[in-house]
């Protein structure tokens, strides 16, 4: 199984230096990780290194298809103020 | 891998009567500092109020990656129209980064300085930062080379940059203590771990000041850059500054906290509020002692290209540069013409009859009550007042009293993208401006239109063209001494506009 990097991906580079199995690649738009390379950092590290260092939330994906790292798990934004401060932000 | 070149030759400057800093301004940021640093500071804009009239900084964003979060940074932002630090166009590699700095150094040769300022953590990139300076140091060896950090890689590349005449690291450190760092920092990647809450703040606040300290005994030139987050870490940072200094940087610089919600940070959305201009100010002289603060700090895009306050990116984006053939050699010999030149100019202006400036001094000692005025003034650099009113994208604001001349600050005309059709609104500009310069009595510039120069009025600033083309200080305090004279200044006189901050 592999973890995987949806578009949400801004391109920071951080997982492709931190991957101990070189198995992220820079693809036309984004990062991408190489399924048959991924050993979700098993043998290696505790914790998928990926996972462990991507400051966007929902960008990258557990094998089981989850968010890493979901909703106001990073920047501590509650998600629900989050949606209220943007609709007020377009709504201007 | 290399012998250590003595010290930037541009730098070698014979100092006449009079270095920078010593006299002049009175609110030189420099004027504390020992003779041999001050000398390795003196052709640095961000270092120096009166260096940042005349020699400009480039930024290359070579490095993306970041291995701490701040509540004050949004990683998802890139807007050409945005000027903050985090905020970048166009990512390069090292090697674009070496030709991108040869063509703006051949083309705006006041150029003086190169950093690395992110878009991420510059030593959270260490292979990418430390070969791009690499490359400029071989092949621009005239070019002085600096770079910020928030220190948690720090201590691992100290020899790194020592090695490749980096003398100049800007560290941001904005606590000392990780109970106020918990507030400030959501998480840390660290040893192969996501860490969060002060168990975070405290291994950061070790590694940022171990790295000073590493930095120090080697004899590069540290400042410290701190955010200021009112109700945060505010009251702290007097303490921060204070340990700082013990600890042997030579700069504190204290920034406002940038926060709006359409920006998603975390203190944006939250509403966390940035400080006025006058807690900034009180704080910035509470932290300053015999250090005089860098006011006149732009908190730069990490791409920025120019003299403070302008960005000339666009002139120089990757595919311009690709495009253009640099002899460097050829550069170079025209770069120190340039530099010897700007010297010699800076030494004039430094000899300018102060007639007004002196006379000032004569409000005093006549024991005439009067009050301190602030005056804005639109420059694009040298020193002298050299810019149409209507191009100006920045206004820099000096105070004037019976004690002299001051610098107070930059103030942006402010154009927060909020990513709408907003941008390139060309409408309101004049009014935009005009709130910028509230608080101040008169706005010095090279030329101004009468359409302003009405609204100015009726807005109570003075318009005033009749300084152009001279020295900044020299015509403040002259448009000051006729205040005076008119008594308009006088202690007791009600101002249409009141300088609140």
């Amino acid at each position: 199984m592999s973890y995987s990097i949806v578009d949400l991906c801004v391109n920071c580079h951080a997982c492709f230096d931190v991957c101990p199995n070189d198995a992220i690649y820079k693809a036309s738009t984004q990062f991408m990780i190489n399924k048959n390379k991924c050993t979700e950092c098993v043998g290696d590290h505790e914790d998928a290194q990926c996972a462990s260092i991507c400051p966007i939330e929902g960008a990258i994906l557990t094998p089981a298809g989850e968010p890493a790292n979901p909703a106001g798990s990073l920047t501590g934004i509650p998600p629900q103020k989050l949606r209220e401060v943007m609709a007020e932000i377009q709504a201007r | 891998m290399t012998d250590m070149a003595p010290q930037n030759q541009a730098l070698e400057i014979p100092s006449g009567g009079c270095s920078s800093g010593s006299c002049g301004s009175s609110d030189d940021a420099m004027a504390h500092l020992p003779e041999s640093i001050r000398e390795r500071v003196n052709n640095h804009p961000c270092y120096s109020e009166e260096a940042h009239h005349f020699y400009a900084r480039m930024h290359v964003a070579v490095a993306p990656a970041c291995n701490i979060q701040c509540h004050y940074c949004n990683r998802k932002y890139d807007c050409a129209n945005e000027s903050r630090p985090g905020v970048v166009s166009e990512l390069l590699t090292p090697s674009q980064a070496t030709k991108k700095v040869l063509a703006v150094a051949a083309n705006v040769p006041q150029m003086s300085v190169v950093g690395i300022a992110g878009p991420g953590d510059p030593l959270a990139n260490p292979e990418k930062t430390l070969e791009t300076f690499r490359a400029i140091y071989k092949e621009a060896p005239d070019i002085k080379l600096c770079v910020s950090t928030n220190g948690l890689a720090l201590p691992d590349v100290v020899d790194d940059l020592a090695e490749l005449n980096v003398d100049h690291v800007t560290i941001t450190i904005n606590c000392v203590d990780p109970k106020v760092g918990a507030k400030i920092y959501p998480w840390i990647y660290w040893e192969n771990k996501r860490i969060r809450g002060e168990e975070a703040a405290k291994i950061l606040i070790e590694r940022q000041q171990l790295g000073l300290e590493m930095l120090v005994e080697r004899g590069v030139l540290v400042k410290v850059n701190s955010v200021m987050i009112p109700g945060v870490n505010d009251k702290h940072l007097e303490e921060v500054s204070k340990i700082v200094k013990a600890k042997g940087a030579f700069l504190h610089n204290v920034m406002p906290l940038i926060a709006e919600p359409e920006h998603g940070t975390f203190y944006g959305v939250m509403g966390q509020r940035s400080p006025n201009k006058a807690e900034l100010q009180e704080l910035q002289d509470s932290c300053s002692g015999d250090m005089n603060m860098m006011r006149h700090c732009r908190q730069c895009r990490a791409d920025a290209v120019g003299l403070l306050g302008e960005d000339r990116g666009h002139e120089f984006t990757m595919d311009k540069v690709e495009a253009m053939d640099i002899d460097y050699k050829q550069a170079m010999e025209f770069r120190a013409e340039v530099h010897s030149s700007i010297e010699e100019q800076r030494n004039a202006m430094k000899k300018v009859a102060t007639v007004s400036l002196d006379a000032i001094g004569g409000v005093k000692q006549a024991q005439k009550k009067t009050r301190p005025v602030l005056m804005a003034v639109a420059t694009e650099g040298q020193g002298v007042i050299n810019q149409h009113f209507g191009h100006a994208t920045e206004f820099l604001v000096y105070e004037a009293s019976s004690d002299g001349v001051r610098f107070i600050g930059p103030r942006k005309v402010d154009q927060y993208c909020i990513g709408s059709s907003e941008c390139d609104d060309g409408e309101s500009k004049l009014s935009m401006n005009i709130r910028t310069l509230e608080g101040c009595e008169a706005v010095l510039c090279a030329k101004i239109g009468l359409e302003p120069w009405g609204q100015l009025e009726e807005a109570g600033i003075e318009p005033n063209g009749e300084h152009a083309y001279e020295p900044i200080e020299e015509a403040i305090a002259a448009v000051y001494l006729e205040m005076v004279e008119a008594g308009k200044a006088d202690i007791e006189v009600e101002t249409t506009q009141k300088a609140t901050a």
